[in-house]
């Protein structure tokens, strides 16, 4: 182990760690945004809310995330989306992630016992207060431990960004390896990163879990 | 520049070709994955802790960090210690390390949760250690995660698209080809996802078959 090339580089891979860090956090934050609109619109009951919602997730969740990334970025232009990778790179993990984060978004609100609905409407609440204050609350602690899972993916599935060259963790450790030839040095800094990255978030959200977790 | 998918037709032998060696990635790491996965789960379950400490800071390690970079380490790295790979070997080991992992993390807790007293039977019927592994535990284990593995290998299908990266012929790297003569990114990217979404469809289909077989009807 050659503790003073890692000594030399390793101030690159904190910087790249931190671009990891943001790309995801913002892809995060889309996902939740689409996972919301998807979830929604697949328990809605109108067809043009349902069937938009359906095909998203599905298609989302069927294909994978490099082909999703490559389209944006690759065949964007095509269509007059001029990105940035960095830009790119967040819409593709986000669209990707929202998918799947919707799906746990909608198993979260369709196991609120269907009571609430009926006491709600009882009460007089139309559809959207029903949601947001009867609803979603209850669902929410139901949510955080998928939506975590979720999340933890996401970072490491931001490692693909890199194949449309945004500079961060993976994309350094690749470069830094072909150029210093020392691959078990160059891995170890960035698996050392990453699994503080994750390790934090994961600590995050059962801290999170363990204080709004109904029972158990 | 529009879009024009008037060409797709002229590349659909090459995407063929791509489609086919996604499947054997998937069926190869696959079964290799599981495999592995299932000598993981029983070593980490072992009673001795030299067995168990280094097996659990492995999984910890391949479950912390991302497959791409796993991939790089595994084509790039292991050169270095004399362990030259071509791109097709080294993307199956690295798909199939990396998902013998997860699938090691649900093959472990379907074991655990299994009654003790199936263990001690067959141990007190005089079979050895590993004749009660092989034919009392894992196969009632192994039926009881099967919808988990499912899921790992539906993604395993997905993520297999990483190893284009270093350069191994599959689906998105049929993909890049027809695009580096076409360039028509958008078409054959899309042409792409579809492929792969009508393999992920039919791979749902069957798990789907496997798992009703497969189910425990009490």
């Amino acid at each position: 182990m050659d503790v003073a090339l890692i000594l030399k580089v390793w101030f690159f891979f904190a910087e790249a760690a931190l671009v990891t860090v943001e790309i995801s956090a913002l892809a995060c934050l889309l996902g939740l945004a689409m996972g919301f609109l998807g979830a929604l619109g697949k328990l809605s009951s109108y067809k043009v809310l349902h069937y938009p919602a359906r095909v998203y997730v599905s298609a989302f969740r069927g294909t994978p995330c490099l082909i999703q990334l490559f389209v944006i970025y690759f065949g964007g232009p095509q269509i007059g989306l001029n990105l940035e990778p960095f830009a790119a790179g967040v819409l593709g993990l986000g669209l990707n992630i929202g998918a799947y984060m919707s799906e746990s978004i909608r198993g979260g609100i369709i196991a609120v016992n269907e009571g609430q609905w009926d006491a709600a409407r009882a009460l007089g609440l139309r559809y959207m207060p029903t949601m947001r204050k009867v609803i979603l609350p209850q669902a929410a602690r139901l949510m955080i431990r998928p939506l975590g899972i979720n999340t933890v993916a996401l970072i490491k599935g931001s490692a693909l960004v890199s194949a449309i060259s945004v500079v961060e963790l993976t994309y350094t450790a690749h470069r830094f390896i072909s150029s210093t030839y020392k691959p078990f040095e160059m891995f170890t800094l960035s698996a050392f990163f990453y699994l503080v990255i994750i390790t934090v978030v994961t600590r995050g959200i059962n801290a999170l879990d363990r204080r709004y977790a109904i029972g158990a | 520049m529009g879009l024009n998918f008037s060409q797709l037709p002229e590349y659909a032998g090459l995407m063929a070709i791509g489609a086919f060696w996604t499947i054997m990635l998937t069926v190869v790491s696959g079964v290799v994955s599981v495999a592995v996965g299932t000598v993981m789960a029983m070593a980490r379950l072992s009673s001795r802790r030299i067995i168990t400490a280094p097996v659990s800071a492995f999984m910890w390690l391949f479950m912390g960090t991302p497959l791409l970079l796993q991939l790089y380490f595994i084509y790039f790295g292991l050169v270095e210690i004399g362990i030259d790979l071509n791109a097709f070997t080294a993307g199956v080991i690295a798909l199939s390390v990396h998902f013998a992992v997860y699938n090691a993390d649900v093959i472990r807790a379907a074991i655990a949760a299994l009654d003790p007293g199936q263990y001690e039977g067959a141990r007190a019927v005089g079979l050895s250690y590993f004749q009660a592994m092989r034919l009392v535990v894992i196969p009632q284990a192994l039926r009881s995660v099967a919808p988990a593995l499912g899921n790992n290998m539906i993604a395993l299908l997905k993520e297999s698209s990483l190893v284009s990266i270093i350069g191994v012929m599959e689906l998105t790297l049929s993909a890049q080809k027809a695009i580096s003569e076409t360039y028509r990114p958008f078409e054959f990217y899309i042409a792409a996802g579809v492929i792969y979404y009508i393999l992920n469809a039919g791979l749902e289909y069957l798990l789907a078959r496997i798992e009703r077989k497969t189910a425990l009807t009490r």
